[in-house]
This record gives C-alpha cells, structure tokens and sequence, in this order.
C-alpha cells in the first residue's frame, strides 16, 4: 500500500480555530461569536483576534463579565434561530453559567418533548500547566460531559480544531469545546484542502500493540511523548485520542483493549469520578476478560493546582509518569 | 381570567385523586397579569415564564387539552408528557416554557431578543419572573446585557409579596423593584397586577415602545396569589387576613364589577361565560383522560435531536 499524497500546511492550534471561526462566519450569517474580550481584545488568548474588524460589533460581541446572562443569551439566540458560537474565557469561569448550560441548555430539547432544540457552540479553554494557580487551572470537562443533552468535544490536534468547530455549528443541539490553554501554540501539519471531521469518534493516533494509553485533549501530546519512550524499549504503544467526552466512542476503547489487553488512562482531571473512571468501568463492565494486566490511570494528584512549578509538574500527569504505569503492566 | 381560575381549580381537585402528581404551582389570584400582558402581544412575539405558568401558557393560546394532557403526563401533553406542570412548552405560540429556575428563562429571554434583533425582525419577548427573581445574578446581569444592547425585551416582574415563604423585606435591602431596574436606565414602571384593564393599558404602552425600538422596559406588577405556593405548603408565613384582604380585590370580581357597573356585562352573559369555561375545563379533562403513555421504549428519544428521523 502506498501513501497518498497529501498536501499539508503548518499552522498552530490557535490559528486553526480563528479560520473555523472565520470561516463560519463568512459562510453563515446566522453565526455570530461573543464572550468578554472577544471583539477589541483580540480574545483572551487571541484566538479570536481580527475578527472584530472583518466582522464588526453586531457579530463579534464584546460581553460584560455576566457568563450566566451571555451564555443563556446565546441559547436563548439559538432558540431564536441564530448559530452562536459562545466563548467563555476558560472552563473555570463557566461555573458561573452552569445553571444556563445543565439546566437550559442540556434540558430544552427533552422538557419540551422535541420541540425546542439548541444549536449552540460554546468553546472555552480548559487545563492546567501554566504557573496560573488554582482558580485557572482546573479541567472539568467531565463535568460536562456527566449531562445528557450536551456533546463534549476536546480537540487536541490543529486538524481538530480547524475542523470540528464547522462540524458543531451544523449540529442540532449543544456542543461545548473544550481548547486546552496548553495546546494554542503548538503547531501541526494541517491536511489540505481538509474538511469537516466528525464529533463522535476516537481516532488513534499511533498504533501499538502492547498496551493502550487513551487519552483526550492536552494530554494527547504527554502520550504520544511516553509512546515514543516506550517504543526506545520495545513497547509497542498504542495512543487512542478519545476526541469526543459525549457521547463517549466506547467501541473504539473496546477495540483498541481487544488488540493489546492493557490500559492506561491518561487524564488530566482528577481520578475520582473523572473520566478515567468511567473508562476504567466501561472495560470492567465489557471486557475484563480481555485485560491481561490491571488498569493503570494516570491522572492529576487529588489536590487544587499549586502555584509554585515544581508542586504543579509535580500534580499533573507527566510523561514518565505513564511510561512507569505502561512498563509497570506489559512487564 | 375565568378559563384559567376554573382550569385551576379544577387541576387543584385532580391533585387530590392523584391524576397530577409532583409539584403544581396555582396562579390564582394573579390572572390579570398573564391576561393583560399577553393581550398586548403579538402571535409572533415570544413569551418565556416560570414555574407558575399555567396561566400565561393559557392565556397565550396553548390549547387547555394539551396542558392539561402534560399535567397528567401523557403523549398528547404540550410537551409530550416530559415536562408537567412547571414544563409547559408550546413552539407554535411561542412559548419557551415553564422554567423553574428562579431567574433561570431570564437570559433566554434576553438571547431570543438578541436573535430578532440581529435577523431585523421587530418582535417582542415578554419574560415573566416573580419579585423573588430580583435577588438572583442572572436577573441582574440580564437586565445590565438587555439595557446595554437595547434589546427588545419586556420584562414583566409579578411582585406576589412571597418568594416561597420568604417576604420581601426579609430579602431584599431595596424593596423597591423599579428602582432596580432604573438603575440600568431601563423604563420602569409599577402596576395595579389585579387589574387587568391596567396591566393591559401598561403592557400596550411598554411593549409597543418596546417593539419600535424603544429598547427594554420594566413592569412591576403587584399582584398577590391567594393559594399556597405549592401543595406541600401550610402558609405558616403570611397571615390569613393579609390573603382575606387581597381576595376583596379578586381580579376576576373587580372586572365583573366594573364591567356590570357600565352595563356591559349582564348575569346571563357572566352566566353563559362560565358554562363555557366549565365545558372548555371538562372537554381538556377529558382529553387528558383519553391521552396515552408514551411507550417506554421511547425513554431515551428527545435528549438528543432526531436528525433525518
């Protein structure tokens, strides 16, 4: 078999969101983005800058500092026919609107018996590892990805984020992206000419044999990393980018656990009733007999993010951390 | 008025056999305000309301079979049996529910605006909140995003005096709810919420600056509700001659008097109108009676869309 040829572009992950944004934009009139800081700040981590200037104020909309009221104003936009793309600066401030996004936003379609759906994108940046303290720091993406009625999308790759965004937007109800702050300035070979990627699989990105290390977001390059180091020793690591929170790929899971008979979880939520557990239950439940190993989770020490940088490297997931837990089950 | 006191009441005796269960929040006592505001609205305007809203649901034209069918949980409901009585949902009123988070359906409100506004569609939003609402963050910050971007909304506050059980000067440093809304430049004013000839004199006024791009407006209506709020609640709160006092000012009583006073109403019509109602409240009885389950095969459907099905 041969390799197709394909051309690619480098781009970074912020730049691959601001030409989804831009694109949607140009191509719907429905679509308009806001949040605090969009419009003449350029976005809090500039993803959105120029766009106030293509676009002007009524479709790039500076917010007061009210998540609760943006965010409901979106659904409340959606419901009224539009395609908002909602930004909330990161995850930790959407607490603040979690009364809008689990109880309207989740809840219209259903209380209403079909009636009312909510085509509404809300992305917000997510994760620790920036010396940024405690109160900007968390991941709770599985906080989210706990409601039915909402799909929880975690784009770790510039494809991803050049691509779900079109993907969300077209989709009925809910979807909430999840940028970790970690991946913006990565760069990566954008496919060209590329299109929309669907949300609801698992794609993985390495192949492996010996053992699975699944994973999602800003964690996928901590795998990919370890993978590499596993590989210097023989171990053949598979690296399964889980994508999608919910609804969760769980045959994609089963299947990559079907071929190597060993998991890790690489996740930088916390363990307790994270999304390293529901994956760890999900193979309890439909595949124990396939594990040849226990279950490894490789997730953030049960602690708020310190501030100073060795106690936060010290707290997340790193990658010796899960090349010990790989080698420590294939043996 | 009539047709949503009877449907009440009638709704109150079918709590008791037990064909409506869970909560059920009666609106007696505050029909003038639903009435009055929703005569002052167009078909293509949209309403978003709270937990007591059987009332606006009614008065805005959701068909009183489908409510009652959704009180009893059944398929034919106005939301097919998943919401009930705080759920009430019905697109082709436009009525975006029965939400029953205290300030919840505010912002909603305010995005619903915001979507007319940038589709250059000269609609209103009429959003319904009870005086306890004024507390919550979310009116706030609604009101400051409504006034800020002079959005088409119509807020309509129905100051009951109680949020549950609990007075408004027990809440409230300011209690004063107009001068809440003054303070984001918003139009505001307070109105007599028992009657109804006022409350629809007012919204008229409100809605129609609010539709010509007057931006958002602000109607306190004081109103009282002369049932418990729920029906697991004693009234331990609020004496029984304060509810004695309010019922002289029935809103139904004080319309039938003035319309008998200035002739236009006789005790044949008042009498013709109620056998009308009791009909109207029998035949969506019935119909609710006649409703199906839905099958339970079906539990998982509408958490989702159902794109292409």
């Amino acid at each position: 078999m041969t390799d197709v040829m394909t051309q690619t572009r480098t781009i970074t992950y912020r730049e691959a969101m601001r030409e989804a944004m831009r694109e949607a934009m140009q191509q719907d009139d429905r679509v308009f983005l806001m949040g605090e800081d969009v419009g003449r700040y350029g976005g809090c981590y500039a993803v959105s800058k120029g766009l106030l200037e293509e676009f002007g104020p009524e479709r790039v909309r500076d917010t007061p500092l009210s998540e609760a009221a943006f965010v409901g104003a979106g659904i409340g936009a959606a419901l009224g026919g539009m395609r908002p793309i909602v930004e909330v600066m990161t995850v930790n401030f959407s607490l603040l609107a979690l009364d809008q996004i689990v109880n309207n936003a989740a809840l219209y379609l259903h209380m209403s018996g079909g009636q009312f759906n909510v085509p509404l994108v809300i992305r917000m940046a997510t994760g620790a590892g920036r010396q940024v303290g405690a109160q900007h720091s968390h991941s709770l993406e599985v906080w989210y990805a706990h409601i039915p009625g909402i799909k929880v999308v975690t784009p770790a790759t510039v494809e991803d984020a050049r691509w779900m965004l079109p993907t969300a937007l077209s989709d009925p109800d809910p979807v909430i992206i999840f940028e970790h702050s970690g991946l913006y300035n990565s760069e990566g070979e954008l496919p060209e000419p590329g299109g929309p990627v669907d949300i609801e699989t698992s794609r993985v990105r390495r192949h492996g044999s010996d053992v699975s290390l699944v994973t999602y977001g800003g964690s996928l390059p901590k795998a990919l990393a370890a993978a590499d180091e596993l590989a210097a020793d023989g171990i053949s690591a598979e690296v399964l980018d889980l994508r999608v929170l919910r609804p969760l790929d769980t045959e994609a899971i089963l299947t990559s656990i079907g071929s190597t008979h060993r998991l890790v979880v690489v996740d930088e939520g916390w363990k307790t009733a994270g999304i390293s557990a529901e994956i760890a239950a999900l193979v309890a439940e439909r595949a124990v007999w396939d594990l040849d190993a226990p279950i490894r989770r490789v997730c953030t020490a049960e602690v708020p993010i310190p501030y100073a940088r060795h106690m936060e490297e010290a707290a997340l997931p790193q990658v010796p951390a899960i090349v010990a837990a790989a080698r420590e089950i294939v043996g | 008025m009539l047709r949503i006191r009877r449907f009440e009441e009638r709704c109150a005796q079918l709590y008791q056999t037990e064909k409506i269960r869970g909560f059920l929040h009666l609106y007696i006592g505050e029909e003038a305000v639903a009435v009055g505001v929703m005569e002052a609205l167009e078909p293509d305007d949209a309403v978003v309301a709270t937990y007591r809203e059987h009332g606006h649901a009614l008065a805005r034209g959701v068909d009183p079979g489908k409510v009652m069918a959704e009180m009893y949980g059944k398929m034919e409901g106005c939301s097919r049996g998943r919401g009930g009585s705080m759920h009430l949902f019905d697109a082709g009123t436009r009525f975006y529910g029965g939400n029953a988070i205290v300030g919840g359906g505010i912002p909603l409100a305010v995005g619903l605006a915001l979507a007319d506004r940038l589709q250059g569609r000269h609609r209103v939003t009429a959003v319904f909140f009870g005086e306890g609402a004024v507390a919550e963050g979310e009116f706030h910050e609604s009101m400051n995003l409504a006034a800020l971007w002079h959005l088409p909304v119509l807020f309509c506050c129905e100051n009951n005096l109680y949020a549950m059980g609990t007075a408004l000067e027990r809440s409230e440093s300011q209690t004063r709810v107009t001068l809440k809304a003054a303070s984001y430049e918003m139009p505001a004013w307070e109105v007599d919420g028992m009657d109804v000839v006022a409350v629809e004199e007012a919204a008229r006024m409100a809605a129609g600056s609010v539709r010509t791009g007057g931006g958002p407006h602000f109607l306190e209506f004081r109103t009282y509700r002369f049932r418990a709020h729920s029906m697991f609640d004693p009234e331990l709160y609020r004496p029984k001659e304060e509810v004695e006092e309010w019922k002289e000012r029935d809103p139904i009583d004080l319309l039938k008097e003035r319309l008998e006073s200035e002739a236009i109403l006789t005790d044949e019509e008042w009498t013709g109108m109620e056998a009308l109602v009791a009909d109207e409240v029998e035949a969506a009885v019935a119909f609710a009676e006649a409703g199906t389950w839905e099958p339970v095969e079906d539990l998982t459907r509408f958490v989702y869309s159902e794109v292409g099905g």
